[in-house]
């Protein structure tokens, strides 16, 4: 069954936008039904593996919202890949969480969570992944600096 | 008065009687030899049987992706190394191959011979390493000496061709950075004799021990389903039956190509994990040999001025350089060069630890906006607990090491 089809015949409200890139279908959502939507795509569609799940920070770029969470789907079965993309907006960085669907989610949500700062609502244990729990801000969005924001200066200046 | 503390116990009430055990939280890595890594893992002990077991990772965070939205598309082949440090040259192919799918170019095909060859070799590289640590854990010293002298092979082969033993950056958006040398067809065969008969000595020390079967076969079996929730993609999938391998599920660089067979396992043990691995180097053999058969003869880069840099020759010979010297200015100035389109493309290569995958945006400029690396690696190991929970201590080591968990690809 195409996803496209699948999800568009369900949940024509929410869709934003289709396409096809490469031989990969893509799908623009809105966050307010992405569990369900996904669910969908799982059991209907067939796309078993949740391959990789990540977001981008389109600041300033106008598009519908500042961040996106995209995930990539495969299906081990038919051989075919998928692409969603929920927009989450910058007032209320929150979406659903997928990890009661996919068990590949939750590592992934929490690298979200991390580096760009998008909670994940009904995550079993939200936390920092790669950076230290009391570290400040979310380095991966556009507004950070690459040199860090005065990580450096909190140490004293070596002198020989 | 109270009865006296019984001090000593009969062998039947020490067997039989509830000792009244207290949960022990053992402090797993970061720095412990058996995480090959910087890993660490906090497990709760109920007597020898593991509870619980948290992993802690971000040890050797690196913000390589932050990094890479303020380079350039060929810079950012350098990143690419040294993320899974066993065999950096997938890393740059899967990576070149990414920004060539978005900007609608194909390698040359001696450039995509050479680079399945390098690939290939890279596996070995890779899996042989994996196969000699999995064995050093459970106790065999041998194979891990062994596999080092092969790696150390292979990278003399890497050094004469891309002049780094492991941060390679071989590769470039539509070419390579130089042709293999005159010799390496021969090197490389060199190794492939070698390299077969250390696979079989290999085998031969390893299938028939006792210690090794025991501690291996049955241990953390995965089955089917849970592995694909899980993203187990590789080695780790294919040992518990699934023949999901991206080199033949959708071929890139001109693996359609070769004949090669996926090699799966059947319960996903540590056992099969090993016995995949060894099938597949032998698989990976195949390959080369094939490839340094039909080698076809012509350019390494693609033909097209917007991304190839002029040679030399080109820019200041007298009286008929002017054009080179052009492209070669408009190939370093800002805003020029690779600019693939606006757009974003998910690309996936079979990386020796499982799919690797990039997630490239880009907004038109020389920059990429987004740059996402799908490490084999963080969905391998996500799935550590569940295949070490209500197991035996010791097997913690015999699974870790199984898995191939690479820390620099890990955290990134």
């Amino acid at each position: 069954m195409d996803p496209i089809e699948a999800v568009k015949a369900k949940y024509a409200d929410q869709v934003l936008g289709t396409g096809t890139h490469a031989g990969q279908p893509w799908i623009d959502v809105k966050r307010d039904r992405i569990v369900d939507i996904l669910k969908t795509l799982r059991d209907d569609v067939g796309l078993d593996m949740l391959t990789d799940l990540t977001a981008v920070d389109h600041l300033n770029q106008g598009l519908p919202e500042r961040f996106a969470v995209v995930y990539q789907f495969y299906s081990v079965k038919d051989n075919v890949r998928a692409r969603v993309k929920a927009w989450v907006p910058e007032a209320d960085p929150t979406i659903d969480s997928a990890s009661a669907l996919y068990r590949s989610a939750p590592w992934a949500e929490r690298e979200v969570w991390d580096l760009y700062g998008i909670k994940f609502n009904g995550h079993p244990d939200l936390k920092r992944l790669m950076l230290p729990e009391n570290y400040e801000g979310h380095p991966l969005r556009k507004d950070y600096p690459l040199t860090g924001r005065g990580e450096r200066m909190n140490f004293p200046r070596y002198v020989p | 008065m109270t009865e006296p503390r019984k001090t000593v116990m009969s062998v039947e009430e020490e067997l039989e009687g509830d000792l009244g055990t207290r949960r022990m939280i053992v402090n797993f890595g970061p720095q412990h030899p058996a995480t090959h890594g910087t890993l660490r893992n906090i497990i709760e002990l109920d007597g020898e049987v593991v509870k619980k077991l948290e992993p802690e990772i971000g040890y050797l965070h690196s913000g390589f992706e932050k990094i890479s939205e303020y380079r350039t598309y060929n810079q950012t082949v350098t990143v690419t190394d040294r993320m899974n440090y066993l065999s950096p040259l997938c890393n740059n192919v899967g990576f070149s191959i990414a920004v060539e799918e978005m900007m609608g170019i194909q390698a040359t095909p001696r450039c995509a011979a050479i680079r399945v060859a390098l690939c290939e070799l890279s596996r070995i590289a890779d899996h042989i390493i994996s196969v000699g640590l999995q064995a050093m854990d459970l106790g065999a010293f041998t194979v891990m000496l062994w596999t080092f002298i092969e790696r150390e092979k292979l990278y003399d082969i890497f050094e004469n061709v891309t002049g780094a033993r492991l941060t390679t950056s071989y590769t470039r958006v539509g070419g390579l950075l130089r042709d293999v040398p005159p010799d390496f067809e021969q090197m490389v065969r060199k190794f492939m004799v070698e390299c077969e008969k250390t696979i079989g000595e290999i085998e031969a020390v390893l299938n028939g021990n006792r210690i090794f079967l025991d501690r291996t076969q049955g241990t953390s079996p995965i089955p089917k389903d849970v592995a694909i929730s899980f993203g187990l993609t590789g080695p780790l999938l294919r040992a518990c039956g699934v023949p999901y391998d991206v080199r033949k599920a959708r071929p890139y660089s001109g693996y359609e190509n070769y004949r090669f067979d996926v090699i799966t396992g059947e319960n996903g043990d540590a056992w099969n994990r090993y016995c995949v691995r060894v099938a597949e180097m032998k698989e990976s053999l195949k390959i080369i040999d094939q490839v340094l058969k039909t080698m076809p003869q012509g350019p390494i880069y693609v033909d097209d001025p917007r991304i190839v840099i002029p040679p030399k020759t080109a820019m200041n010979t007298p009286g008929g350089g002017m054009e080179g010297l052009i492209y070669h200015f408009k190939n370093y100035m800002l805003g020029h060069g690779v600019c693939p389109p606006k757009g974003e493309v998910y690309s996936s290569t079979e990386a020796p630890n499982g799919e690797l995958g990039f997630y490239l945006v880009s907004d038109g400029t020389q920059r990429p906006y987004r740059w996402r690396v799908r490490p084999p690696s963080l969905y391998n190991y996500q799935a550590f607990p569940y295949m070490t929970e209500g197991g035996l201590l010791s097997d913690v080591v015999a699974v870790l090491s199984s898995l191939n968990i690479i820390a620099g690809e890990l955290d990134r």
